[in-house]
């Protein structure tokens, strides 16, 4: 059992014009096996939200803290943060050329084990691992995203995740741009991890058709910055009647 | 089709340029006379990036009292390796001497070695030819000679250290293919300037792969001449320079008759603050040659502040009838991106940087198509890193 916890979140980011604050104190809990469907419209500070949780550089957090079980994410480095058990699926995933995915994943994997997996289960895990997600074997000889699709992007994401088997995930915007039966491979993905692992996930979405697929115990409405609404899955369907005009207005 | 595309996505530390230099690339001389041309100033055309001060050694007009250490494979039939003296020499080789560095190593050389494939002999294990420095001032002249319809790979490293000037002439009769790879693998106080010049006969295919990863400094002038129709070159490159080494790279390919096709893919890293590249790709389309197929690249990777990579793609076009021309030149910096995403799935940052480099380079070495060569290239690489690791954490 896993509990992220994110009190009083205060993120910047260098702008040309001065510093700029996107994040304006954000307050959320996920355990493992939850679902929190974070929505909200463009610009509101879902992939900041995202990113600063990963720690990428470019974001530089003023304010509040991020625990893991108690641990201190915000002292972690990128990678002590994913061996710690956070896993980010991108919204935009970046071409990495020349370096195999097959590669890519193996080094990850001992990255986060501390340990080579055996050979002969990893090629079995990673074989039928791709056979879910209807990913071509050949796609273990290509550059990382190396002229993937939109849709093969997001599935390599997911791929990523269910082999590395991290505690809580995060999916920005996995669903975006990908068509109905792409959306249901990935979302069958994300439901095979809640189910074998007890995956926690952060389902940040524009559109509410992937909670059709992916089932929320929580919606959470984020509007300039921060938690504007929260609820129980009702309120995806109250926001795909409504929009987010009601929030706008007030913000 | 015709396409000139020149991208280039610059970095601080880098610089590219795409100057169209005033002269024609073919009016340069060429000569066996060492005094057509003067001692170099730095501010000739084909200097003006030149480590100009510490090549200073090559450009003195005298007898050298250094000799490098030879050590060659077994020549199967049909091979031969032997020494000729420098008229000789001079008069096999398919060009004069296009700069001073070379003519005084031509002149110089005490007698050339000659490698020769006699025609028809397809040797299928790599020739190699391993040159061992000792310290001193050497001059060399290599002749490759490549009879008709003979095929052969030939790999010469370069180790130990030298003050070494030299003159390489690659000779393809038709129909011939060589796999020629040059190693620069020198300690990190040799000073290397070399003239490689390559004729093509008709139908002959010459693939040219040139490493340097070694030496102080490092200037390796390629050029290839087309004398036959049909013919084909392909020239890779990859260099990796650290703080202290200047590596220069300059490229010459002169499409003379129709329907030759050349390639040039130079890659290049750079790591540490005084780490310095210079990549000059001429490639000149004479008029008669119509049907002509040339795209050059050049691609440096900057990984630290202060390392400066100059580029300069030339293309020379004298007839519209060709079937493409292009060239690309791009130095960026190290991808943060790429970082961050390797980063974020548990890589340390290590790691992640001998990856993307790999990757970076993982096409090219590949082109080599010498598999002993490719693997101990990637372990070289990956202590070449191991360097740059320690340059960060000291800065
Ligand atoms: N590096 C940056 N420089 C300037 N502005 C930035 C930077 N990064 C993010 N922003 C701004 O911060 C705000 C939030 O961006 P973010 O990408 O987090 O939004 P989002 O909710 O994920 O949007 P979308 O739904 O379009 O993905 C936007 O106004 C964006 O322009
Ligand atoms: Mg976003």
């Amino acid at each position: 059992m896993s509990t992220l916890e994110i009190r009083n979140l205060h993120v910047t980011v260098e702008t040309p014009e001065g510093t700029k604050e996107i994040l304006k104190g954000v307050d959320l809990t996920i355990n493992s096996g939850e679902t929190h469907a974070i929505m909200g419209p463009n610009g509101s500070g879902k992939s900041t939200l995202a990113y600063s949780i990963a720690g990428h550089p470019k974001y530089e957090i003023t304010e509040g803290s991020v625990t893991l079980d108690g641990e201190d994410v915000l002292e972690m480095s990128v990678d002590e943060r994913a061996k710690a058990g956070l896993f980010l699926a991108m919204q935009y995933p970046v071409e990495v050329p020349g370096v195999s995915v097959s590669n890519f994943l193996r080094t990850a994997k001992t990255a986060i084990d501390g340990e080579a997996p055996k050979l002969r289960t990893w090629v079995k895990d990673v074989k039928g691992a791709m056979e879910n997600l209807r990913m071509d074997p050949s796609f273990g000889e290509r550059g990382v995203n190396e002229g993937f699709s939109g849709g093969e992007k997001k599935r390599h994401e997911i791929l990523q995740m269910e082999l590395l088997q991290p505690k809580i995930s995060i999916l920005d915007e996995t669903d975006s741009g990908l068509d109905v039966d792409a959306l249901r491979i990935v979302s069958e993905g994300v439901n095979r991890a809640k189910d074998n692992t007890g995956l926690g996930v952060m389902l940040i979405t524009h559109y509410t058709r992937i909670l059709r697929y992916i089932k929320p115990d929580y919606v959470h409405v984020f509007v300039n910055g921060r938690v504007a609404e929260e609820g129980g899955p009702e309120l995806a369907e109250r926001l795909e009647a409504e929009g987010y005009d009601r929030y706008l207005a007030s913000a | 089709m015709t396409v000139t595309d020149h991208t280039q996505a610059t970095a601080d530390a880098a610089h590219s340029h795409g100057i169209i230099p005033d002269k024609s690339r073919a009016d340069r001389p060429t000569s066996f006379d060492v005094d057509v041309f003067p001692v170099p100033t730095g501010r000739e055309e084909n200097w003006r990036f030149s480590a100009v001060r510490d090549l200073k050694p090559l450009f003195a007009d005298e007898a050298a009292d250094g000799h490098l250490e030879w050590t060659t494979s077994d020549l199967p039939e049909g091979v031969s390796l032997v020494e000729v003296p420098v008229d000789e020499a001079q008069a096999r080789s398919v060009r004069a001497p296009g700069d001073r560095a070379s003519a005084i190593a031509a002149k110089r050389s005490g007698g050339a070695m000659a490698l020769t494939i006699a025609a028809n002999t397809v040797v299928e294990e790599p020739i190699t030819i391993d040159l061992n420095g000792t310290g001193g001032d050497v001059r060399g002249h290599l002749l490759v000679e490549i009879g008709q319809s003979a095929e052969a790979t030939v790999v010469i490293t370069r180790t130990g250290t030298a003050r070494y000037s030299e003159l390489v002439s690659v000779d393809l009769k038709d129909n011939s293919g060589l796999n020629l790879v040059l190693l620069q693998q020198w300690d990190e106080d040799a000073v290397h300037a070399g003239e490689v010049v390559a004729r093509l006969g008709r139908d002959s295919r010459l693939r040219g792969t040139v490493v340097t990863l070694g030496g102080k400094v490092v200037r390796l002038n390629t050029s290839a001449a087309f004398a036959g129709e049909g013919a084909s070159v392909d020239l890779f490159g990859l260099y990796f320079a650290d703080s202290g080494q200047h590596q220069e790279h300059q490229l010459f390919v002169d499409h003379a008759v129709p329907k030759c096709t050349s390639r040039v893919t130079y890659k290049g890293a750079l790591a540490g603050k005084t780490a310095r590249s210079v990549w000059i790709g001429d490639v000149l389309i004479r008029a008669a040659a119509e049907g002509t197929d040339t795209y050059e690249l050049n691609r440096n990777l900057v990984l630290t502040d202060g390392a400066r990579a100059d580029s300069v793609p030339n293309l020379e076009i004298e007839t519209g009838e060709i079937e493409g021309a292009g060239h690309a030149s791009a130095t960026g910096r190290f991808d943060e991106e790429q970082m961050f995403y390797l980063r974020s799935r548990g890589i340390s940052e290590e790691q992640a940087r001998k990856l993307v480099v790999r990757g970076f380079f993982a096409d090219l070495i590949h082109e080599i198509g010498v598999p002993a060569v490719e693997e101990s290239l990637m372990r070289q690489i990956d202590l070449e890193i191991a360097h740059v690791e320690e340059e960060l954490e000291n800065e």
